[in-house]
């Protein structure tokens, strides 16, 4: 059974988080330290705030009270290159290449003025961007727009992108829920692949209890602790699980105390598609 | 079959095309020839010979004050003003829909402004324009510019505004700032859409030159109509409208060439 995880040196904390709109509560008392190399996968139910905690995390949203810090630094109200992202969709730029669209973070970091870089600069950062395109296996469609690509190939290329900024923290939002179960395999392959290479520290929203514990070296779930029936609204969630994965054995046990308990109350249909863009 | 999955091959979809509008013209001929058999002296619907006839004078003679042939000087000082107005109104557009559309507090303090303008019928305004920039080219440059740019701008507001939130957080997140933002995500975005706009501008844009030419000039094709008018020349006002037509197809037709050749990602290159 897996156990509350005590981390050594907290890359990211979340110290009392609260997120509200207007009354309604959608996260309360969120404490969180999370490691460097983990791998986080966040389950629970639609509504049950995964998506806000993520965009608090991103920076995409202030939360309304409580504090985050990012190498013991709190963040500001605003994104930056220190957190990458990925989301179900939007996540490229349609109307650059694979190999332009992988080669933006580098121009807008060294030309600050034009964000377009030329001479050795420009050869440089191309031999950069086609050396990642390389790693998450789009090398030979760099130069495709993405309307010429599958949903699998954007997110690679989503993938790609975020990790030639070396983020200290990769978020991924729902990045493999529009997928075919088949390319949803490859891509989990990918990620594991690369968050070992890179020495990535992941932070996965996810509805596939499966994915989150195949994937995940912890798994949170988010719900509502106390509930309301009058005024759904007027308590928040918080991670009521917070499982350490070490070995198989609690990534089975972990999966299928979850799925024991909480599978009525999780939406595990891969069609369901949760708005990631709201707030 | 239903007609809703009745398929068009390209040769047909001309050639069904070209059927509406060869009618119009052979009942054109019809109606011309029925009243020119009655009366061989109409004026209202003239035949093509007395069309021929009719701009002969304009293309081959030179005007005795300037030593042009009027139709080409015409065409040439109404191209230059839809010109300039379509030219000015762009531009205003790209950097005023640009900014509106990507800083949301410029949007908040001048979007009721350029709504504001946009509800004001532009030839109202053309007295107001004629008082304060006299009866020259500008006020009718002005006219079409106002006349055509609020709409455009509230388009490519509108449209860089509803791009997707996620491609402006993933801009941030990898170090891109508002301006960079406004440079390398919105602007080429905004730019097929522009496109866009200026064909549906172009209209409203002929519309407020000729009305600009009519009521002040002393040349172009507006100008033109109106001055025949007086001797109901529809044999120069008819051959004056066709052509002005396929100007317009002609500038539509290019803007459509340009905008899939410079921005083939937007006109659905899908696998």
């Amino acid at each position: 059974m897996g156990a509350w995880s005590k981390p050594l040196s907290a890359l990211l904390s979340l110290r009392n988080v609260w997120v509200e709109y207007g009354d309604k509560i959608v996260l309360e008392r969120v404490n969180l330290d999370i490691e460097e190399r983990s791998f986080v996968s966040i389950v629970g139910p639609s509504g049950a705030g995964k998506s806000s905690l993520l965009r608090v995390v991103l920076g995409q949203e202030m939360p309304t009270r409580g504090t985050i810090l990012l190498d013991g630094a709190p963040l500001g109200g605003e994104c930056g290159p220190d957190r990458g992202v990925v989301f179900q969709r939007y996540s490229v730029f349609p109307h650059l290449s694979a190999l332009r669209n992988t080669m933006f973070g580098l121009e807008c970091e060294q030309a600050p003025l034009l964000a377009r870089l030329t001479g050795s600069a420009r050869k440089a950062a191309m031999a950069q961007a086609t050396d990642m395109l390389d790693a998450v296996g789009l090398a030979d469609s760099r130069h495709l727009y993405p309307a010429q690509m599958s949903g699998g190939m954007q997110q690679r290329l989503a993938i790609a992108q975020a990790l030639i900024k070396r983020p200290r923290i990769l978020l991924l939002d729902e990045p493999f829920g529009a997928l075919d179960p088949g390319i949803r395999a490859d891509m989990h392959a990918l990620i594991t692949r690369l968050w070992n290479d890179y020495a990535l520290t992941i932070i996965m929203v996810t509805h596939d209890i499966r994915e989150a514990f195949k994937l995940g070296t912890r798994v949170l779930t988010l719900d509502k602790r106390r509930h309301d029936p009058d005024a759904p609204h007027r308590f928040g969630a918080t991670a009521i699980y917070d499982l350490a994965l070490r070995n198989h054995k609690d990534r089975a046990e972990g999966e299928q105390m979850l799925a024991d308990t909480l599978a009525p109350a999780i939406d595990a249909n891969l069609n369901t598609k949760e708005s990631i863009g709201h707030g | 079959m239903r007609w809703v999955n009745r398929h068009v091959r390209r040769r047909e979809a001309a050639l069904f095309g070209a059927i509406p509008i060869v009618l119009l013209v052979l009942l054109y001929l019809f109606l011309a020839a029925q009243r020119h058999a009655a009366n061989p002296f109409d004026k209202i619907l003239p035949l093509p010979g007395g069309m021929a006839e009719g701009m002969a004078s304009l293309l081959f003679n030179t005007d005795q004050l300037t030593g042009k042939i009027i139709f080409w000087a015409d065409t040439w000082a109404s191209l230059q003003r839809l010109g300039l107005g379509l030219g000015i109104a762009t531009l205003a557009t790209l950097l005023i829909g640009l900014v509106l559309g990507v800083l949301p507090p410029l949007r908040a303090t001048f979007g009721p402004l350029v709504t504001t303008i946009a509800v004001i019928p532009p030839i109202a305004l053309l007295p107001i324009l004629f008082i304060a920039l006299g009866l020259g080219e500008t006020a009718k440059i002005a006219l079409i510019v106002i006349g055509i740019a609020p709409v455009m701008i509230r388009d490519i507001t509108a449209h860089v505004s509803g791009l997707p939130r996620e491609q402006i957080i993933k801009a941030q997140t990898l170090g891109a700032s508002s301006w960079q933002i406004m440079i390398r995500v919105a602007l080429p975005q905004a730019m097929p859409r522009l496109l866009h706009a200026i064909r549906l501008a172009l209209g409203p844009a002929w519309v407020f030159l000729i009305s600009a030419e009519a009521i002040a000039s002393d040349i172009g094709l507006g100008y033109r109509i109106f001055l025949v008018r007086r001797y109901l020349s529809m044999d120069v006002i008819i051959p004056y409208v066709a052509w002005i037509a396929l100007l317009a197809i002609a500038m539509d037709a290019v803007l459509v060439v340009l905008s899939k050749q410079a921005f083939p990602w937007a006109h659905g290159a899908s696998h």
